[in-house]
Formats: C-alpha cells, sequence, structure tokens
C-alpha cells in the first residue's frame, strides 16, 4: 500500500493508536504490536513524588526506534498549558517535535475548545513543531488548521472514547476535499467496520483509543482494526461500483435451461 | 554537594529540601535514567544544564513523564 506521509516522515501504516486505558503495560505493547501502529500517542503528566525505582515506564514498553511517539496536550483545556505541554514533551524526547495538539472544551463532552486550538497551533507551528491537530469537524475551521501550517487534521467522528462510530460523513467528506494535508480521524471510532467507513470516505488514517483498549479481546481487537483500516483503504483506492435501485443481473441472461 | 535548605513547590506540592541542587533531588525522586522533562518558572531545563542547576527558594517545580493516553 502507498506509504503515509504526515510531514517529515512516512508511515506504511495507516492505523495510528493511543497507549490509555489498558490494564498493563504489557497489555498496552502487545495490542500496539497486534495493531501494526507505528504512531503511538501518549500523555504527559506530572510524575509520582515518591516513585518506586523498580515503577515501569511506558517509554520501556515502546521503544522510540520503534515506534514514533505522538504526545498528546490531553488535559489542556487552554493555549497556554497546551504550549508548555509541547515543550515538556519536546524535551522529553529529546527534541522529536511531532505533537498532537487537542485543547479541550469541557470534561463531559471532550469536544475541542477551536478557538484556543487555532491559537495554540499557530504558536506551536511558529515554534517549528509538527502539529497533528484534533478538531472539531467543521470543515471552515479544519481549512483554518491547514493554512496555519498543521502537518495532519484531526477531526473527530463522535466523541473521545464514545464508540458512537463516524456520525458525520458528509462533513468528513468536505474536510478531504478542502485538504491537501492527511485527514485523520481521530475519536469515535468503535469497531473495525466504523474504520473501515473512515477509509472508504478517503481519509488517510484513523487515530484510535478507547476502541480497542475496551474491547473484551483488545489483542484480537488491535488486529481487527489493521484489517479494517488496510481493507477501507483499499477499497477507496479501488474505487466503488454506483448505488442502483433496482437489480442488476450478475448470471448470462441467455442460455437457461427450460 | 550544597546544604542550603530551601522550599519549592514540586508538582503542585510545597516541600522543603536539605540541598539546592536540582541533580540531587532528581537522584531521590529515582528519576535519574528514566525519560522524564523538567520545567521551573515555567521555563524547560534542559537535560544539558541538569546536573549543574541550582534552584533557588520558591521556585516552581514541574517535573513529567509519559504514560498512556489517546
Amino acid at each position: 500500500m502507498e506509504k503515509l506521509i504526515i510531514g517529515t516522515r512516512e508511515f506504511s501504516s495507516r492505523l495510528l493508536v493511543g497507549t490509555g486505558k489498558y490494564k498493563d503495560f504489557q497489555e498496552t505493547q502487545d495490542a500496539i504490536v497486534a495493531s501494526g501502529a507505528q504512531v503511538v500517542t501518549v500523555a504527559i503528566r506530572r510524575t509520582n513524588i515518591g516513585q518506586n525505582k523498580d515503577e515501569p515506564n511506558l517509554l520501556d514498553f515502546l521503544n522510540p526506534e520503534k515506534f514514533i511517539i505522538l504526545p498528546n496536550t490531553a488535559g489542556c483545556y487552554n493555549v497556554d498549558d497546551a504550549v508548555r505541554t509541547c515543550n515538556l514533551a519536546r524535551e522529553l524526547l529529546d527534541g522529536h517535535n511531532l505533537v498532537k495538539l487537542e485543547v479541550l472544551g469541557d470534561e463531559k463532552t471532550l469536544f475541542p475548545n477551536m478557538t484556543q486550538t487555532l491559537e495554540a497551533a499557530r504558536i506551536l507551528v511558529e515554534d517549528d513543531f509538527e502539529v497533528m491537530v484534533y478538531c472539531t469537524d467543521d470543515p471552515i475551521l479544519c481549512k483554518e488548521l491547514d493554512d496555519i501550517g498543521c502537518v495532519s487534521i484531526m477531526p473527530l467522528a463522535a466523541p473521545i472514547g464514545s464508540g458512537l462510530g463516524i456520525t458525520n460523513p458528509y462533513n468528513i467528506e468536505i474536510i478531504l476535499e478542502n485538504s491537501n494535508k492527511p485527514i485523520i480521524v481521530d475519536a469515535g471510532v468503535g469497531t473495525a467496520s466504523d474504520a473501515t467507513i473512515a477509509m472508504e470516505l478517503g481519509c488517510d488514517g484513523v487515530l484510535m483509543n478507547t476502541a480497542i483498549a475496551e474491547a473484551k479481546n483488545p489483542i484480537l481487537m488491535a488486529s481487527a482494526m489493521k484489517k479494517a483500516i488496510e481493507s477501507g483503504r483499499e477499497a477507496f483506492l479501488a474505487g466503488r461500483m454506483e448505488k442502483r435501485l433496482y437489480a442488476s443481473k450478475s448470471s448470462p441472461k441467455d442460455g437457461v435451461i427450460k | 554537594m550544597n546544604a542550603k535548605s530551601i522550599g519549592i513547590t514540586l508538582n503542585g506540592s510545597e516541600i522543603h529540601l536539605k540541598s539546592n541542587s536540582l541533580k540531587e533531588l532528581l537522584e531521590s525522586l529515582n528519576l535519574s535514567e528514566a525519560r522524564f522533562a523538567v520545567e521551573i518558572n515555567r521555563e524547560i531545563v534542559p537535560k544539558s544544564q541538569i546536573d549543574n542547576y541550582t534552584l533557588n527558594e520558591e521556585d516552581v517545580v514541574e517535573i513529567v513523564i509519559a504514560v498512556g493516553g489517546g
């Protein structure tokens, strides 16, 4: 399959996965390997004071040489916190400049605060970050984020962790038409067919966490998602048939025995 | 080794330290080998400057690591 190009990086997998909500780091690692994902999101948080010396660290399970670590700004509700978090992430990851910007609006919906998101995106792009941005499915705002210089636009399909699926296929179609940057559906996918629908629409990738982590068998779901993304992409590239109201015979009309 | 005692805010909690060496603080937190980043008074402290960094009274220190997230 052709490569996914995000900023200065190339990927063969179009599935991007999160690392939250797993039972432990081993399950996280197993699911990620099963998903085939190359881009893996992490959150940046205060360390526990008095941490046990032997307490495992997530990055011990995700070799930064094997995966592209995508630090997010989850939990940030304003420009300042989001920019500070990105700066901390860049230091933590030895100068790695790819970040997932998300500036949230409220706890209940976790919808993005788009005025703050736009401002933070401008500051970060100016400061040489490669910004992948979680955003609403408003085609005008998505275009604005594109014009600011974000390397990937990541509209939600439904609220984070909701598993409601692709609730906005028409908006996603318009966003796809308007943009030259990779469009990655971020949030809302619940099961494999949701991921396929996003890819059949022409999205360049899907970023998900809860759909895998909260499955009864996360590792099996990770494998299902890998196939779903590949199927959807191939179907998009193949170009689906036109729909018609009435039947159209697949077998020859003539020569039926009497 | 500097034995000067100081009070700082570390990850939101006020604490007292027997030494004003940032390196010693990180060692006491078992962080010297793990992947982390430090911000003091809203400025990033690059890894190269940690060894010689001297903390001041009332510094606001944030130490972060990567955790699971989506």
